[in-house]
């Protein structure tokens, strides 16, 4: 039994060394035939660990301290301390890592946004990086061509991002699962090309530069550190409004419509309107982060809403744990730290985060913080106040 | 006239390039449900294989012997490597998911697409490759167009493909156990078929189809990338669609339509909007006809 377990390591090592051969050659090949070896060990060591602990996995211990961390008395004390904890943030550190925090917090709000569609209504949305894109356009038009002030756009940007999203909703929203997924991602690949080849509107592949800075009076928001606490602001804003309508009735209706949609409509939910809703905000949540990306750099091309960004949102939504606020956040950090936190291994980083999409997918499939939503029955008051 | 004929073969050509690399979408799709987003990967390794193994060929003296049968054993050993890779895949991101929530696979997918990308990147520079200009530029007049020879080929081979292929899932006890698989796994299953196999079996000929369009692209254009595999990968599951996903002769149907769509749309409304025209294709064909041109309605499941 055991010495079979030993040969099959060693073949698949074998497998994938020979598979490399082509590409790499005979000497690179041996190494990453030595790696996937290692790999393959380390995997099997965890694996026995996990079985011989008394049925304890690690898994649900994650869980246990998320929930008694987030649920409990202490869940106050938690909030507290993390947001004064991000308020003393830009004085003891430096511009590098302010920068990364500053980015980071955008990606937090658009993964919330797009939490609400994926994770919440469990509409598949591939192309959600388009409504970030008019967002970020029509600050950056309005600004360079009409002189709009950063405050006057805001709103603007977000009529735009939600008339966008209802209009590509409206038709697309009749489909379901993955054809949903297939028809948002042409949406955003369509409107990428758009961006690119309209000159006379976008600046084409050039982009739009000298994007006026966000200023309220003589307090003209340009340094790191405003952009910092301004994206801080949105981000605590945007966490509040999501996790307000995830309790309420609304959210109650997506969560039905994503468990089961002909259910939900047998039961009276509209949910063409919902499902709308859901559309529409989640691209209005994303015009709004636009415009704080654009406000911060200064700057705006097509470049910056390949399809490739809108996997990665995708990513972080799925891999922190859908539907779940603390996941989609945790998510959103470990998937725009990671690439960063990997720059010493250079060209490889890309590499080890694909493997590492995969090896999270396959050993924690519901990903790193779970939704507890599911399967958890109304309380008696609740019940009685229906 | 002639400008018109000569689109019409451009994007024939193309067109079946697209239709065996959306064979692969569209089997896969059939028989498990999953958007394999890393097919158009498999299509990059064999474009970039084609190269290396013809390289090996001229090293070893094959290529001056007899050019058409260096090039056929380039196309089956390229094949053979990536249905290898294509296997290999599946057993690593995909068979531990399979009862797992619908995203996570295809979250894997993503995954081992930016993966495969950035091990040829790594492996083999980051620079085009260039096909060795060892075949024949010569081609025949029909009708006042060109007609490469390298046209020709692609357009062959294809069909032989595609009609082996057409009849391996007809004709054959496999195809049939194939068949059966894509209808009802469990079922298929309980009747004694390998499931486990027989999506190995479906994963190694789409990879094996896309390779050969891999290799056929590379000699077609003379150049690589390893970024080649996104669009590629894009288009053909457009014509998957188009032709109705899960049945194999629309995805070839789709695959030559949208070929010659994005050819004649290029060639006469505007040229820098060509990439733009297999989404606009997708999105109306899905709101219009989501079941594909030949694809039969598929009623929802309560």
């Amino acid at each position: 039994m055991m010495a079979s377990k030993y040969i099959k390591t060693i073949l698949i090592a074998l497998w994938f060394g020979l598979l490399a051969i082509p590409f790499a050659g005979f000497t690179k090949a041996v190494m990453i035939a030595g790696a996937v070896l290692a790999g393959v060990v380390v995997v099997n060591i965890l694996k026995s660990l996990r079985n011989n602990s008394t049925g304890i996995r690690s898994a649900g211990k994650v869980d246990d301290f998320i929930n008694n961390v987030m649920r409990g008395r202490n869940r106050y004390a938690v909030i507290a301390v993390t947001l004064a904890l991000l308020v003393v943030f830009p004085f003891v550190t430096n511009r590098y890592a302010l920068d990364l925090a500053t980015q980071a917090g955008i990606y937090i709000v658009l993964a919330l946004g797009l939490n609400i569609v994926v994770g919440q209504t469990g509409l598949l949305v591939f192309g959600y990086v388009a409504f970030y894109a008019v967002g970020a356009y029509t600050y950056a038009i309005l600004s360079t061509a009409h002189g709009f002030n950063f405050w006057v756009v805001l709103p603007i940007a977000a009529f735009f991002a939600g008339i966008f999203g209802i209009m590509l909703g409206a038709p697309a929203l009749r489909l379901r699962g993955d054809y949903l997924a297939i028809v948002t991602l042409g949406f955003g690949e369509i409107t990428r090309i758009v961006l690119n080849n309209w000159d006379s509107l976008t600046g084409g592949p050039n982009g739009i530069s000298g994007v006026a800075r966000p200023s309220i009076g003589p307090l003209v928001f340009s340094s790191l550190n405003h952009f910092y606490y301004l994206v801080l602001i949105l981000v605590i804003i945007t966490i509040i409004v999501v996790s307000r309508l995830n309790d309420s009735r609304v959210g109650r209706a997506w969560i039905a419509i994503r468990e089961d949609e002909v259910a939900a409509e047998a039961m009276g939910v509209n949910t063409f309107l919902f499902k709308m809703l859901s559309f529409g905000l989640g691209a209005v949540v994303a015009g709004l982060a636009g415009v704080f990306y654009v406000a911060k750099m200064g700057f705006v091309s097509p470049e910056s809403f390949n399809f490739f960004e809108s996997v990665i949102i995708l990513c972080m939504v799925v891999l922190g744990g859908m539907g779940s606020i603390p996941g989609v956040v945790f998510g959103s950090l470990a998937l725009y730290l990671m690439p960063e936190a990997l720059r010493d291994f250079q060209q490889f980083r890309m590499l080890i985060f694909g493997g590492s999409l995969v090896a999270v997918m396959v050993f924690r499939p519901q990903g790193f913080i779970g939704t507890r939503r599911t399967g958890i029955e109304l309380s008696h008051k609740e019940a009685e106040n229906l | 006239m002639e400008l018109f004929l000569q689109q019409i073969i451009n994007g024939l050509t193309v067109g079946a390039v697209y239709a065996l690399i959306a064979l692969g979408y569209t089997m896969v799709y059939g028989i498990l449900e999953l958007i394999n987003f890393a097919h158009g990967e498999i299509y990059m390794l064999g474009a970039y294989l084609g190269i290396i193994v013809l390289g090996f060929l001229t090293v070893i003296g094959l290529t001056a012997m007899s050019l058409p049968l260096a090039i056929f054993i380039t196309i089956i050993l390229a094949g053979a490597i990536c249905a290898a890779y294509g296997m290999t895949m599946e057993k690593v991101a995909y068979k531990p998911l399979r009862d797992a929530p619908k995203l996570a696979p295809l979250i894997s997918a993503m995954g081992v697409s930016i993966f495969l990308q950035n091990y040829v990147m790594l492996t083999q520079g980051a620079t085009d490759k260039v096909f060795p200009n060892i075949i024949p530029k010569a081609s025949v007049n029909f009708l006042g167009a060109d007609v490469t020879y390298i046209q020709i080929f692609i357009m062959a081979s294809s069909v032989i493909l595609m009609a082996g292929l057409h009849f391996f899932i007809m004709k054959t006890k496999m195809g049939k156990a194939m068949r059966a698989t894509a209808l009802d796994k469990k079922m298929a299953g309980l009747l004694g078929i390998n499931v486990n196999s027989i999506i190995s079996m479906t994963f190694m000929i789409g990879s094996f189809l896309a390779a050969v369009a891999g290799v056929m692209v590379a000699m077609y254009y003379g150049l690589v990338n390893f970024s080649i595999g996104y669009l590629a990968g894009m288009k053909a599951f457009t014509a998957a669609v188009l032709g109705g996903i899960g049945n194999v002769p629309g995805a070839m149907l789709g695959g030559v339509l949208l070929g010659v769509l994005e050819s004649l749309g290029a060639g006469y409304l505007w040229p820098e909007y060509k990439d733009a025209f297999a989404f606009i294709v997708l999105v109306l064909i899905l709101i219009i006809r989501p079941q594909g041109l030949l694809g039969a309605r598929v009623p929802d499941k309560v």
